[in-house]
């Protein structure tokens, strides 16, 4: 394939959601050519539909509150394996990143004395754990994301950020020397592909959950930049830890926001009793995420499922009343009167665990680095290559995301990234040459593809991966069961590598996009499943039924994948905040 | 399973020299009412060439707006028991007085030009606190039912005033957008936004149709706004 244009700029964002367009303001702010390139208009990216809130101490609900006892909070929910030194930094840097977001213009809601609203969520604390629930949850009534997403486009309007919307990114342009020089691109509108080559490259590209069947992620989180990473030879880490949120409508997978149970709803079994009693006595329905979805479950299993077939369980919140519930939830009456056909105004939501979050992603420093393997075993920084948002792992959340943390984490790491590459294009750091046969090989999947004959087709495949992982990866997991879930998709690779695409078309070519997204698909659910089966013990969202104990000896650490082995590795968690001492591992109650 | 018959609107700039209409029997689960999208979504498994934009499929990001039996909104929340009725016939079309780049997808570019021409940001250039800016929940109230808009596009395409001048007529989305931040107590700019909007074209060319108001997926009242900027408009005159 010859004859592309190539583009140049300082430096590429890839993804245009929370994460990627804080980064591209600090770096258009600060004057240097900055493109987002977005499969979509960046409004439509997923961070459009986080909902309660993004939660940091800025003392609002509480003058006491501290971003250290944020930090305790992160850290427990992470079950200890969330990373202390970023940790540290978002909890403290949050503050800030806040205040900034509001000065731009973002409508959060408001209290009496004027100051931003914040809401109890779940995992969340006050004094290290002993002083009772926290409300620390700022929130933009329950259209948090929607808000802080336009807010962060208005703000890249203003600052004259080049926007290539509707590009799709193929993959990284990786030179000689292992330094990624750029990425290969399809203008989706004319199907014209070009080599976008740039001095930093942002991975900003959100999570993938559409590798489950039943998912609350938009149709559009199919994983494309940790999957980049995985066909150039990059690890990527804690790929066995995804979230399942505890409420999303049964049947449809919509997210219902976890604000539901910070402003006091709850939820019932069969028989109407508010079960989370049982199982988190002190902090009941706003235990950790992890928690819940597996207190449902087990309610499920054990026949005090709702409905005919007894498969969910119901979310009340009729006894908030009209008025808190107009106020403070009117998405949540919205989507659960579109798609549960229930008015919560009088009668419970039926909701079920439903994969939410990617925890793992692709490793990095605080600064945004993308980090290798050296062949001694040391973290090394992947030139040119950055990453941020549910795509990274710095890691902020380790096992278990608390609620409001991901834009927290979206916003506080796009602007880390945008800071540093900020200082090194500063200091003069140059886009890396690449030979023609560099870009060439970040062709090859768009020609196979192009040049396919015959194969079978997208949706089933993709349907076949959804269910794979659904029924083999889900809330509660065993390694036998695992291991058949492996061998159906070893199974699958190749009938996905021959897959067929009928319609070669050059004009908004969605079957092409899609294609290229299934691959996507299948590189992040494979790292999954290995790593999964790998961590033979329960910590976090990883709960195994022959490994049921968290096993501190041997599985206190991150687990890095390595695509060309497809094997995992160890890697250490860092233990070592800067200003405040050490949380040390303990046993993990709510 | 039950079948519902889609007719959809195709045109593949590379192959069709005109447009055409596509018929199709897709097959729908019979035990829940799907929405629009999902029957696409079906169609689409069957011919993976039919083209549309989608995302969220909640009613959130605003990409999957479509003429749906004569009438715009969001295909993933539009029932399709609503939008097809007794005789189970759904009728796709793109949204109207856009140029069509394929199928059921749009050309925006008109449509967001006009959004950014209303300089859709916070204006204040007073130094900001070292904390937030305080803003009652009064002041707050006022941009309930302005800040939900998703520029889905569905209000500005079925404008008739839109369909005559979408050079020059700002549009129910960019206005509502333009209200947004005249009506919020955090913004400096004021003056200047009006005098911006104060031409025959940009506010006046607002007939109130309201069809803006009838199709909104997010129940948000774009006449309302513009009657407000009108209002402050004159003011401003007198």
């Amino acid at each position: 394939m010859s004859g592309f244009r190539q583009i140049s700029f300082d430096a590429i964002i890839v993804g245009g959601g929370g994460a990627g367009m804080r980064a591209a303001l600090q770096l258009s702010q600060s004057g240097f050519r900055t493109a987002v390139l977005s499969k979509v208009f960046p409004t439509r990216s997923h961070t459009v539909s986080a909902q309660g809130g993004i939660t940091c101490a800025i003392a609002s609900a509480d003058p006491e509150d501290d971003w250290r006892w944020h930090m305790y909070d992160t850290v427990k929910g992470s079950d200890y394996i969330g990373d202390q030194d970023a940790i540290e930094y978002m909890c403290m840097e949050g503050p800030q990143t806040v205040y900034e977001l509001e000065h731009m213009g973002l409508p959060f809601s408001r209290t009496p004395n004027g100051r931003i609203y914040q809401r109890p969520f779940g995992g969340q604390s006050k004094n290290f754990g002993k002083g009772g629930q926290a409300a620390r949850t700022c929130a933009a009534a329950d259209r948090t994301g929607h808000a802080l997403l336009h807010t962060l486009y208005q703000g890249n309007l203003k600052n004259d950020t080049v926007f290539l919307n509707e590009w799709y990114v193929i993959d990284l342009v990786v030179n000689q020397d292992g330094a990624v020089s750029g990425v290969t691109a399809i203008n989706i509108e004319d199907g014209e592909v070009c080599f976008v080559a740039a001095a930093a490259i942002v991975l900003a590209t959100g999570g993938a959950g559409r590798i489950y069947a039943s998912t609350t992620n938009a149709l559009i989180n199919t994983g494309d930049g940790v999957a980049m990473c995985l066909r150039a030879g990059f690890p990527v880490q804690d790929m066995e830890m995804w979230q399942f949120h505890p409420t999303g409508i049964h049947g449809a997978g919509t997210l219902v926001t976890e604000g539901c149970r910070g402003e006091g709803g709850y939820l019932i079994n069969k028989d109407g009793e508010r079960f989370m009693e049982r199982y988190a006595p002190n902090a009941k329905d706003l235990a950790g995420r992890d928690v819940v979805a597996r207190a449902m479950v087990l309610e499920v299993l054990e026949g005090r499922g709702c409905g005919e077939r007894g498969d969910h369980v119901m979310l009340k919140l009729d006894h908030l009343g009209v008025e808190v519930l107009n106020s403070k939830l009117p998405g949540i009456l919205e989507l659960s009167r579109a798609f549960a056909h229930v008015d919560p105004i009088r009668e419970p939501i039926p909701v079920v665990p439903t994969c939410h979050y990617m925890m793992g992603g692709i490793p990095t420093n605080i600064h945004g680095q993308a980090l290798a393997r050296s062949a001694e075993g040391e973290d090394e920084a992947i030139p040119g290559l950055f990453a941020a948002g549910e795509a990274a792992c710095v890691s902020v959340h380790g096992a278990n995301r608390l609620g409001g943390n991901s834009l927290l984490d979206l916003v506080v790491f796009g602007r880390a990234a945008g800071k540093h590459i900020d200082e090194l294009l500063q200091q003069g750091m140059r886009a890396r040459q690449a030979a023609p046969e560099d870009v060439d090989r970040a062709l090859d999947r768009l020609r196979r593809l192009d040049s396919s004959r015959e194969g079978e087709s997208t949706a089933a495949l993709r349907g076949e991966l959804q269910n794979i992982m659904q029924l083999h990866f889900g809330v509660f997991r065993t390694g036998e069961f695992m291991r058949e879930g492996i061998a159906k998709l070893e199974d699958l690779k190749p009938r996905i590598e021959n897959s067929h695409l009928a319609d070669k078309s050059a004009a908004f070519n969605t079957a092409r996009i899609e294609a290229l997204e299934l691959e996507n698909l299948f590189a992040v659910a494979e790292a999954t499943a290995i790593a999964a089966e790998g961590r033979d013990e329960s910590r976090g969202a990883h709960a195994r039924d022959d490994f049921r104990e968290r096993d501190d000896d041997n599985w206190l650490c991150h687990s890095l994948y390595f695509p060309e082995q497809r094997k995992i590795g160890k890697r250490e968690v860092n233990f070592r905040p800067n200003v405040v001492d050490t949380f040390e591992p303990r046993a993990r109650t709510y | 399973m039950s079948q519902v018959l889609v007719s959809i609107y195709r045109y593949n700039p590379e192959q069709d020299s005109k447009p055409r209409m596509q018929s199709l029997a897709v097959d729908v689960p019979g035990d829940r009412d799907l929405m629009v999208l999902d029957v696409l979504e079906l169609a689409k498994a069957k011919d993976p060439s039919i083209t549309y934009r989608r995302s969220c499929r909640e009613g959130v990001c605003g990409s999957d707006g479509m003429n749906i039996n004569g009438v715009n909104g969001l295909a993933c929340i539009t029932p399709l028991t609503k939008a097809a009725g007794p005789a189970r016939k759904l009728v796709l079309r793109p949204l109207p007085g856009l140029p069509v780049i394929r199928d059921l997808v749009v050309d925006l570019s008109q449509f967001y030009e006009q959004f950014e021409k209303i300089r859709p940001w916070l204006i204040n250039d007073e130094p900001p606190p070292p904390a937030e800016r305080l803003q009652s929940p009064d002041e707050r109230a006022k941009l309930d039912g302005l800040y939900e808009c998703i520029l889905c596009a569905c209000c500005t395409t079925s404008c008739p005033s839109f369909w005559w001048n979408p050079d020059k007529f700002v549009g129910p989305a960019g206005l509502l957008q333009s209200y947004r931040f005249l009506a919020d107590s955090r913004d400096a700019a004021t003056a200047e936004r009006l005098a911006e909007l104060d031409d025959p074209f940009s506010v006046f060319r607002c007939r109130g149709i309201m069809n803006c108001v009838s199709v909104c997926p997010k129940g948000l009242n774009p006449t309302r706004a513009i009657g407000k900027i009108r209002n402050m408009l004159v003011e401003r005159g007198t």
